[in-house]
């Protein structure tokens, strides 16, 4: 199949990216690396008039260190870039660790860091990653700009608080406070294919070793990334033994998660996987803690 | 109908322009528009991976870009590889250890694994399986596909 004609605009600055969504509104589609967007195009799955292409816009593309210790990235980062990037595996050990697993290296060629998020696919490594680590996102219109932290951008299945006008213009992920571990785990059928059921977390320890924080967060579990609050509420103020671990990841996955079936697996397969993941990902999270 | 636009690119080293309609993909451009065939079309939604070439030297899914979007860049397809005198030392690792079987999925196979051992001149079989996991062979020849990474990169070696 091919693509419906379109109407094709490749801005090069981010201010005439959005004046062309501030005229076109919702017929107008951002494309981003295209990875998930031009298979839906070739299909007909999606038919968009207008196509408003962020390829050229050069000031969307960048790693930068922030002042606290953070990290901000232009949402038109490549994948492969952020994979490979020395910062980002010093600051943001998490997001290095899961970089590889996304896709196959062809796709994280082209895919963007943030055309990710803001295509919000609920199986998307980085949609839970980047709740997981309390990211925030920079949206930007004609009218002007505001930060929107994670847990408030996604709202369902592949929607998210944008704004048919709004572009996502720059992630920024916080720095991890010391004595922070972190884990992130996935079941797919072959390696790199949709996950199954997977989960992120990040949690950091006192200096009596009990857990300070914790965040839990689940993909392909539901419309969703699912941020597991009552688990996570059940370690905070805890010494993490395997047995704290243990009802945490049981919390998690028979009351906060909502899987669904399809060919791929059973719900109630799926919410197996969910606490097993949410256990063993607990489990190296705190130990890498210790360790740290 | 939308409207036309000029791309300008180098595939292979050799200059190319052409009017495109934008909906146009980069492999139907490269097949259709350039003649250049080696370059194979599966899936058409990034997970067959036939239709991998290198763009800026780096491996992508031909047919998730627009032939707009390569405007002005640099494109290496398969027929830049070598030629049937003088193969890749790839291409001829291929043929020595049968890696090619039906053969339509190889171009792909080959693209990607081009700048894979140049990263990588002594990978692991591991490491060859994960770089291939966005190629599909139907024909079943991973075993050896793997055999020929692996003859390929004693090649480049020695």
């Amino acid at each position: 199949m091919k693509p419906a004609p379109f109407k094709y605009y490749a801005p090069t600055t981010v201010e005439e990216a959005l004046a062309h969504l501030a005229e076109y509104g919702y017929d107008a589609k951002v494309l981003a690396g295209g990875q998930s967007l031009i298979p839906m195009l070739n299909f007909r799955l999606a038919q968009p008039s207008v196509l408003v292409d962020l390829n050229n816009v050069s000031e969307l593309f960048y790693i930068r260190p922030d002042e606290n210790g953070g990290l901000l990235l232009g949402a038109m980062t490549r994948q492969r870039q952020v994979e490979h990037d020395p910062l980002v595996a010093e600051r943001a050990p998490l997001i290095h660790e899961v970089m590889p697993q996304i896709a196959y290296p062809q796709i994280r060629s082209r895919g963007t860091f943030g055309g990710s998020l803001a295509h919000a696919d609920p199986s998307a490594e980085l949609v839970a990653v980047n709740m997981a680590l309390n990211a925030r996102f920079r949206l930007r219109s004609q009218a002007g700009e505001r930060w929107v932290p994670a847990d408030e951008f996604f709202v369902g299945l592949f929607t998210t608080v944008l704004e048919p006008d709004e572009l996502l213009v720059e992630v920024a992920l916080p720095a991890m406070l010391p004595r922070s571990g972190w884990a992130f785990l996935q079941i797919t059928r072959r390696h790199h294919d949709f996950c199954i059921a997977g989960v992120a977390v990040l949690v950091t320890l006192d200096d009596k070793d009990q857990c300070e924080q914790a965040r839990l967060v689940f993909l392909s579990v539901g419309d969703g990334p699912v941020n597991a609050r009552q688990a996570a509420e059940m370690l905070v103020g805890q010494t993490p033994t395997p047995e704290a671990i243990r009802a945490a990841a049981e919390k998690a996955a028979s009351d906060e998660i909502d899987p669904g079936s399809d060919i791929h697996a059973s719900a109630e397969y799926r919410r197996h996987l969910a606490k097993v993941l949410a256990r063993r990902a607990l489990t190296q999270a705190f130990d890498r803690a210790r360790g740290g | 109908m939308s409207d036309l636009f000029t791309v300008a690119v180098t595939v292979n080293g050799t200059q190319y322009e052409r009017t495109v309609e934008p909906r146009l993909l980069l492999s139907d451009f490269l097949r259709h528009e350039l003649g250049l065939t080696g370059t194979h079309v599966g899936c058409e939604h990034g997970v067959c991976g036939a239709c991998t070439v290198l763009f800026d030297g780096v491996p992508a899914r031909s047919c998730l870009m627009f032939a707009v979007q390569a405007n002005g860049h640099e494109i290496l397809t398969v027929e830049g590889l070598g030629t049937p005198e003088n193969l890749h030392p790839l291409q001829e690792a291929f043929w020595e250890a049968h890696g090619a079987q039906c053969g339509f999925c190889t171009p792909g196979f080959l693209m990607t694994l081009v700048p894979f051992l140049e990263e990588n001149p002594n990978p692991t079989e591991e490491e060859i399986r994960e770089a291939i996991s966005g190629n599909l062979c139907r024909c079943t020849g991973y075993q050896h596909i793997v055999d020929a990474v692996t003859l390929a990169a004693e090649k480049v070696r020695t």
